[in-house]
């Protein structure tokens, strides 16, 4: 009776949970930081796999393979938050470039000036797919699948079909300044804002209150369908910005560019720890989400696994994230 | 309590430790180490293997690879820039010795190339053009000579009138710009004739289908049919199947693919000029070989021959 281990209810002067042990520590850590762990062990891996792929020179190939995508995810952390979904991220980040090159080349606009458009197709595109399902009541897969659609339809349309070289100051943007590549900065710079809209601004609790539980928020005074309206808008310029580094990378924008890069983009969010079921979600779980499907692609790369293998086993490991998803939700 | 971290633990390292395997088991060609053994290394980066005439130029490149005794790696870009740019940047990682390139797009590719230049790693473009970075040699058929060929053969055999149309292959590539050049010089000779419409069908089997069966509703009087590639051909000609018009609209292609040759046997296809693809990929790997060693290839464009295949020579070919 006397040596039996304290279940007592009573409340302790100390919490016992100050005296964990290291190991307790540790699985700690692990649970907080699934995604963070899994791209260290896959890290791991692929050294041993392949002594290339630790070079300096390759993992900054890696932080400019993640970019584009990590971006788009960026945009799509928000619209997830709020348990909604943007299937258009890459047609309009197609769109964005395009609408950039052309009315750069055939309307002679400055470069400059072609950015913004490329910027503002960006955000009118996601205002529409926001008002549609804000305001429209469309549930945000049909909204922004029809965005898809018709970013797409009218990327051919702009370009005819055919690539159109960028403005230098998008060229710029896929380039390198010195040893650093611009798109891994645009992407830290992305990442930054995003994780400042979300954790600093209160838009961002808005948006974590919408995704929880959508009737507590509207009859708590905020203004849901103000709220999807700007995330969705949100997802649109990070789309156009991911879609001008994209073209800035291979000086052109091409009328099929980041074809299916939606996928990867939820992808990304779905193993950086989000919920797609919303109120869950964080910039810097999305950031490892990205980089965990850059180190992925460039390692079987390096290792020439085939690419129809490495979509396999992309597909796998998004079955997994999800899954522990799942399981993670049943359990709290 | 919160999620095991056991599992969490457990998935990271399954999903890590799943590449192992398969990366040993994917060790093709390769018999040495990724380490800087004497063993030459050389990138091929494909637009796509989706595609016959991309498959046959990889198999006689990777033949040839083995009979150098080379390591060839061969990536599939999937008819995305962007990956291929990607898998252009490991090849640099890589440190390979050369870079054999078909891309996706001629402007799209120019970027990636311009660093393998700075790398100081030689690059030889297959089938289509690099624009905008140096390549140390350029492999493809004189796709305006099969242009002309092509036009030839189907005016003739028109009797030098009718209304035709034309499927054309994906834009920007030089391939679609070239043989439509020839196509359109070479029927500059049959003033009788008259091309109805021109539409992509991006070299792709399923799309020359899809727009041939709506050119043929808006354009019922057709007669003839030039297709930029063979894929697109067969789309076209099981649209005229459909329509119970295969065999009496005349159908001429470029590539020389195994399916053209069996539809020229069959009667529905008229004439393909066969591209020699394995021709490509092979010389392609022998100058490559050759720049490894510190030698020199012909720089500019090195023509690989065409072969007019119709009924009358098709078996020699199959």
């Amino acid at each position: 009776m006397s040596n039996t281990q304290e279940t007592k209810p009573t409340p302790h002067p100390t919490p016992t949970a100050d005296v964990k042990s290291t190991g307790a520590k540790i699985a700690d850590f692990a649970s907080d930081n699934g995604a963070l762990v899994g791209l260290l062990v896959l890290c791991l891996g692929m050294f041993i796999a392949t002594p290339d792929f630790l070079t300096p020179n390759n993992l900054l190939n890696v932080g400019i393979q993640a970019s584009v995508v990590a971006i788009l995810a960026f945009g799509q952390t928000f619209v997830i938050v709020t348990a909604g979904i943007d299937l258009s991220v890459g047609s309009v980040a197609a769109l964005s470039a395009m609408v950039a090159a052309f009315t750069g080349q055939s309307w002679g606009m400055p470069p400059l000036v072609a950015l913004l458009f490329g910027l503002l197709t960006g955000l009118a595109a996601g205002m529409i797919s926001g008002a549609a399902t804000a305001y429209g009541k469309l549930p945000p897969f049909i909204a922004t699948l029809a965005m898809l659609s018709v970013a797409r339809g009218l990327t051919l349309v702009v370009s005819n079909g055919i690539p159109i070289p960028t403005p230098s100051v998008v060229t710029w943007l896929g380039g390198d300044v010195g040893p650093i590549p611009m798109p891994v900065i645009v992407m830290l710079v992305m990442g930054a804002l995003g994780w400042f809209t979300l954790n600093r601004l209160s838009i961002g609790r808005a948006m974590y209150a919408v995704g929880g539980n959508l009737e507590a928020a509207r009859l708590s005074g905020i203004p849901v369908k103000r709220v999807l309206v700007t995330v969705y808008a949100l997802s649109g310029i990070f789309a156009a910005v991911a879609g001008l580094v994209l073209s800035g990378r291979l000086a052109s924008a091409q009328p099929q560019a980041a074809t299916g890069y939606e996928l990867d983009s939820i992808a990304a969010v779905v193993i950086g720890g989000a919920s797609l079921a919303g109120g869950v979600g964080r910039i810097s779980g999305t950031l490892i989400g990205a980089l965990v499907l850059a180190v992925i692609r460039n390692g079987l790369n390096l290792l020439n696994v085939s690419a129809f293998w490495q979509q396999v086993i992309i597909g796998l490991v998004i079955a997994v994230a999800v899954g522990i998803d799942v399981l993670r939700r049943k359990r709290t | 309590m919160h999620f095991t971290p056991h599992r969490t633990l457990a998935l990271a390292l399954a999903s890590g430790l799943a590449i192992l395997p398969l990366a040993a088991c994917n060790r093709t060609s390769s018999s040495t180490s990724a380490t800087g053994s004497s063993a030459k290394k050389i990138t091929l980066a494909v637009s796509t293997l989706n595609n016959p005439f991309f498959v046959s130029l990889k198999d006689g490149a990777v033949a040839e690879a083995k009979a150098e005794g080379v390591t060839l790696n061969v990536v599939d870009a999937q008819n995305d820039a962007a990956t291929q740019a990607n898998q252009l940047a490991n090849a640099q990682s890589q440190n390979v010795q050369a870079v054999i390139v078909n891309p996706v797009d001629s402007d799209g590719a120019g970027a990636p190339v311009k660093a393998l230049n700075t790398a100081k790693i030689p690059v030889i473009a297959v089938d289509r053009t690099v624009n905008g970075a140096k390549v140390a040699s350029f492999i493809a058929s004189d796709n305006v000579a099969g242009g002309q060929q092509a036009a030839a053969e189907l005016g003739k055999l028109l009797g030098g009138k009718g209304d035709i149309i034309v499927l054309q292959g994906t834009a920007g590539t030089s391939a679609a710009r070239d043989r439509g050049k020839g196509f359109t010089e070479g029927m500059k000779s049959f003033p009788g004739i008259k091309i109805v419409a021109t539409q992509t069908a991006n070299f792709d089997r399923t799309q020359g289908l899809d727009v041939t069966t709506n050119l043929m509703q808006a354009n019922p009087s057709v007669v003839g049919i030039f297709a930029e590639n063979d894929e697109m051909a067969l789309g076209a000609i099981q649209a005229l199947t459909a329509a119970g018009k295969a065999g009496k609209v005349l159908v001429t292609a470029i590539d020389g693919t195994a399916d053209g040759m069996t539809a020229i046997v069959a009667g529905t296809l008229l004439e393909t000029i066969a591209q020699q693809p394995d021709f490509m990929g092979k010389t392609a790997v022998d100058y490559c070989v050759t720049l490894a060693g510190g030698g020199t290839v012909p720089s500019g464009f090195t023509a690989s021959p065409l072969i007019e295949i119709t009924k009358t020579n098709v078996s020699q070919y199959q």
